[in-house]
């Protein structure tokens, strides 16, 4: 991705992730383009289990680029309902499209009210902008 | 940027397994002279293996032309300058490799009996008092064959030493500018790394470590100099603290070189010592090994070192002391790798102090600061003052750390581009984005084996470079073009690696 | 230089180390010396070491006297390989990265499994290793399961590290100089993290590592084979037999005895493991000409990248060692290996046959051989190693050491340089040694040693 862009719908976390609510209670989560920007090339990305908890401003996964590993903090809390497989073979699609196919894990949320705690696309900007 | 292919560049990288030709060979072995049954005669044939191993099938002149040719496709030491930050990279006298090729050190058993194998024990045993009085600890084992596993040895110390008064303590400080094996060690050790802030000054922030440090901290681990290439001028203070509320203190030996008879980490109040004796003891690098790392401890570190240990005894006979390895240690850690350790090594370093000796040794340190100071007062002027200034700007001891970050930010060049030019100069670069504390660092370390022509052609090759950068960055940022292979692509290699030779 | 620095002497470059911590004096060590004095101080104490060529060496036990080809060190004191750093620009480094490359691809080829590093230390600390993995990969499991016949420097060097690993050790009992495959198949549990085997054992037995691997299998527990690399043209590889990793020491291959280092340890792995494997990694990769070439890879598994969360500390390793067990085995090549284990196979049934059969000897176990055996001796072993040291032979290796239910064993090793000459010499040696001490035992009626004449 050329140029830095954070979309208005979602909701960020100063870890430099994302969350895209679906309904009331499940989420998308992934980092954002700053995020894959500081990591450089992703190389690996090892997918966390369908099933297992996450717990929000904890690390979930871990991505990886040539120089350096990043943890994967979580923006909420919740249990694990779907895991983006195609990154195995692909895991520059984190770098290419951050927010559409570079998803992460799709999650059941278990405190929605977490939501109230992030950012909106506005704040993160400054936030990175400011550094 | 059109360029012209070196000889070297031309030359396609071909495996030894590549030029293999069926039914070639260069060992010709022994005549069995013993009866020759059928090998399922003797061992059963389920736990045969069918088909040999695909090993290279060349012939003697061969296997020579090849690992001559690869090998003139390494830069190394011998051939050039090699500023490493955190490395040492002295001079290797070759006088080393000839002591250790005696057959009376090279061809003995390990297993031989203590009392069939005096020689060697002395000379452990010398060695041993030599690092102990230059760390100022009195007592050494010289079992960790690397650096990073004489950490692992003084943090299973710790753990021991604790463990022995009743605690079990579960974490250890170490400043966020600390080499990236102390934490990997740490947590080998099954410790939590907390990590303490440096101050503006580039030494430990005192506050910080006065929060972090309690009971629960089994361990400092520290190296002094640091690797910002700065004495930390709090040592006193921080071993107080340390050792206030009951924890041991560790030092890297990494920096060593800056203080050999000058001053000593023992006298500094560090309970556990490691020496990197492929650093300041002139052990080759091997590209990337054999070293050692022999520990010194104090005396209440002391029932814990590793098993066996090497003693001097009396004989009781009048005919002077006898060595031994002692196995009767009932605190010992245990072992921490089979046998004695890397004793060629400690051939070579043992061989290493003789000929400096106490003067010898006082004068590398001595020269190894000069060196680095003068150095850092070049590069201080013209460009490379400007691109990349020192992080902190104070006499520094054996080594110092510039940043790269003016030179990214107004000539858009990065400090690996700069590493890589470097290259086509004819120079190893320093170590580069080490520590992660200094943007875009460069650690140099030129060692006392170093002239002033040398350290002169360096800092003009930067200012060269810089000045190219100057008036075009892509020179730089497509570097280097002269070497066997340009820029090498490392998302390839980790994405889908390749680590062997695929063979039919 | 002090100008440019801008201070009138060297001594205000050491101003930052406060007064109270400078030494102040001479070191209390010699005064340097000149090389020639140097050279005659270690000749003189080499002399006094007994060396292989002063004794016929029979001593085995993980390192082994075999023959170095004059190559071997004709390339490795090359400056080119003997004096530069870690290949961590890689672009001046192919030579040194392609000898790893081709060091993995000679270890994996032996192994015959897929992935070998770089290299680790030697072999003791690298069971300790695979120990560190094994944690990782079953998610947090810390509980080992060890054959007796693993070499006793490893199973003690686990034991010092499982320490830190916060670790359980049990250890399985040989009988009949073989892994009791029944108690292996009954210690492994649902916490098992890993199996520990060796192939040949201490003992010098082979053991029938793809049974013992699939009891060890059955409880998700990694397999583990410590091997010996000059036995791997002959006997099946671990691969082969269940393994999932293979590891072990390499002096075998390449490196001098050295009183016991520096040498080197091999790992090797499955494809699955590749990612939580310890150590530096070759990889092969182009460069932005398209040039083929290598680079170091997967490093953020490694301690400068990964810090407290890399998959072991190592940093230095022994890199030029394991370009000496390359060229060793390019030497040797695929014949020659195979040929080279064949005679050592051979040779140790002949030694074995003969010494068994000298009054006073009888094997420890009848388990198959390939190039070391144990034997159990009817007079003390030390006075008959002392004996036969008289006559210029080092007997091998006294069991007793670490084994006290074998106290009056004796480990013969056998290598390409052990001839026939000398092996009947040693039968010899071994029969007169125990008639002696019989003799003596005779002799002293006073004080009957248990056994008897």
């Amino acid at each position: 991705m050329a140029d830095a862009n954070y979309p208005d719908e979602l909701l960020y976390h100063d870890q430099h992730d994302w969350a895209r609510l679906e309904g009331d209670d499940h989420a998308v989560l992934g980092i954002t383009w700053y995020a894959q920007d500081s990591l450089g090339e992703v190389v690996f990305y090892d997918p966390p289990e369908v099933g297992a908890t996450i717990d929000k401003d904890a690390s979930y996964a871990e991505v990886e680029s040539v120089k350096a590993v990043s943890d994967v903090i979580a923006p909420m809390s919740g249990e694990i309902v779907e895991v983006n497989d195609g990154l195995e073979d692909a895991p520059e699609k984190i770098n290419e499209d951050p927010y559409g196919e570079g998803w992460l894990v799709k999650i059941k949320l278990t405190a929605p009210a977490e939501r109230e705690a992030l950012l909106g696309a506005e704040e993160y900007r400054k936030l990175v902008e400011n550094g | 940027m059109a360029t012209v292919e070196s000889p070297m560049q031309r030359e396609r990288a071909r495996t030894i397994f590549e030029k293999s030709k069926p039914g070639r060979r260069a060992a010709i072995l022994p005549e069995a002279e013993v009866p020759e049954p059928p090998l399922q005669e003797l061992i059963p044939a389920s736990l045969l293996r069918e088909e040999p191993p695909r090993l290279p099938e060349v012939a003697e002149p061969e296997i020579v032309r090849h690992y001559n040719r690869l090998s003139r496709r390494n830069f190394d030491l011998d051939s050039g300058f090699y500023p490493l930050g955190s490395c040492t990279m002295k001079h290797n006298p070759r006088l080393n490799e000839r002591v250790a090729a005696l057959p009376g050190h090279a061809r003995l058993h390990p297993a031989q009996e203590p009392k069939r194998a005096q020689g060697a024990l002395e000379l452990m045993w010398l060695l041993q008092e030599s690092l102990a009085e230059i760390c100022g600890l009195p007592h050494v084992s010289l079992q960790p064959s690397a650096g990073s596993h004489g950490e692992l040895a003084g943090l299973l110390l710790t753990r021991a030493f604790h463990a022995d008064r009743g605690e079990a303590r579960t974490k250890v400080l170490a400043p966020d500018t600390s080499h990236g094996t102390n934490p990997a060690s740490v947590t080998m050790a099954g410790y939590e790394i907390v990590k303490v802030a440096t101050d503006e000054r580039g030494g430990v922030e005192m506050d910080d470590l006065r929060a972090k440090v309690n009971d629960d901290v089994a361990c400092l681990m520290l190296t002094n100099p640091n690797t910002l290439g700065l004495f930390d001028e709090n040592i006193a203070e921080m071993a107080t603290m340390i050792h206030e509320v009951g924890g041991t203190l560790y030092y890297d030996g990494a920096n060593l070189n800056a203080v050999m008879g000058q001053s000593r980490p023992g006298d500094m109040g560090f309970d556990i010592v490691h020496v990197n004796l492929h650093k300041s003891f002139s052990q080759p690098h091997g590209g990337g090994g054999p070293g050692a790392g022999p520990i010194a401890v104090s005396d209440r570190i002391e029932p814990f070192l590793p098993r066996p240990q090497v003693v001097q005894r009396e004989s009781g006979n009048g005919s002077g002391p006898t060595y031994d390895l002692d196995h009767d240690r009932p605190k010992s850690i245990g072992r921490l790798r089979g046998f004695q350790g890397n004793f060629g090594v400690f051939v070579r370093s043992y061989t290493y102090i003789l000929s400096l000796g106490a003067d010898g040794l006082a004068e590398a340190s001595e020269t190894a600061v000069l060196n680095a100071n003068y150095l850092k007062a070049r590069l201080a002027e013209g460009r490379a003052g400007k691109y990349t200034p020192i992080a902190f700007d104070r006499h520094c001891m054996h080594e110092f750390v510039l940043s790269g970050k003016p030179m990214k930010r107004e000539l858009g060049i990065a400090t690996l581009d700069l590493a890589k030019r470097l290259l086509d100069f004819g120079f190893h670069p320093p170590t580069v984005y080490f520590p992660l504390l200094v943007e875009e660092a460069l650690m140099v370390e030129p060692t006392e084996t170093e002239t002033k022509e040398s350290l002169d052609a360096f800092a003009e090759a930067l200012e060269q470079i810089l000045a190219e950068a100057e008036a075009d960055p892509e020179k730089a940022k497509q570097a280097p073009y002269t070497t066997p292979v340009r820029r090498l692509d490392e998302v390839k290699a980790t994405r889908k690696p390749v680590v062997r030779q695929p063979l039919g | 230089m002090l100008a440019a620095i801008g201070v009138e002497e060297t001594a205000e470059l050491f101003a930052q180390v406060p007064e109270p911590l400078r030494l102040n004096r001479p070191l209390s060590l010699p005064a340097g010396m000149s090389e020639a004095e140097v050279y005659e101080r270690l000749a003189e104490l080499a002399a006094r070491n007994a060396d292989c060529e002063e004794q016929v060496c029979f001593l085995g036990a993980g390192m082994y006297d075999h023959y170095v080809p004059a190559i071997v060190d004709a390339i490795t004191q090359r400056s080119e390989f003997l004096t530069p750093y870690t290949p961590y620009q890689p672009e001046i480094s192919q030579g040194g990265l392609q000898a790893m490359f081709e060091f993995q691809t000679s270890m994996s080829e032996l192994t015959a499994l897929p992935v070998s590093n770089a290299g680790l230390y030697e072999g003791p600390s690298s069971v300790a290793s695979a120990a560190y993995l094994a944690i990782g990969a079953t998610k947090g499991r810390r509980r080992f399961v060890v054959s007796r016949g693993v070499h006793p420097h490893s199973r003690e060097t686990l034991a010092t590290y499982s320490e830190g690993y916060g670790a359980t050790i049990e250890e399985v009992g040989l009988e009949d100089g073989l892994t009791d495959a029944a108690a292996l198949a009954a210690a492994v549990d649902g916490e098992t993290a890993a199996v520990f085997l060796q192939s040949p054992n201490f003992l010098g037995a082979v053991e029938d590592v793809e049974a013992l691997a699939a009891a060890a299998k059955q409880h998700g527990a990694l397999v583990v084979v410590a091997v010996d690399p000059m036995t791997l043209g002959v006997l099946k590889p671990p691969g082969e037999c269940g393994a999932d990793i293979a590891l072990g020491e390499g002096q075998p291959l390449g490196n001098r005895l050295d009183f016991g280092g520096p040498s080197f340890g091999f790992f090797c792995g499955s494809e699955e493991l590749i990612r939580k494997m310890p150590g530096r990694i070759a990889g092969e990769t182009d460069d932005v000409e398209g040039r083929r070439g290598f680079v170091l890879a997967l490093q953020t598994r490694e301690q400068h990248i990964r810090r407290e969360k890399a998959t072991h500390n190592i940093c230095t390793a022994q890199a030029l060692n394991a370009l000496a067990a390359t060229i060793h085995l390019a030497w040797l090549g695929r014949q020659g290996f195979r040929e080279l284990g064949e005679l050592l196979v051979r040779r140790t049934a002949y030694a074995r046959e003969r010494l068994a059969a000298v009054p006073g000897v009888e094997l420890l176990h009848e388990a198959p051989v390939a190039r070391e055996f144990a034997l159990r001796l009817q007079v003390p072993v030390d006075r008959v190693l002392d004996r036969c040291a008289e006559r210029g032979i080092a007997a091998g290796y006294r069991l007793g050491r670490e084994y006290p239910e074998y106290e009056d064993g004796l480990l013969v090793a056998i290598t390409e340089r052990r001839t026939r000459a000398q092996i009947d010499a040693l039968a010899d040696a071994l029969g007169a040694a125990i008639q002696a001490e019989r003799g003596d035992l005779v002799g002293n009626s006073a004080t009957k040693a248990p056994g008897g004449p």
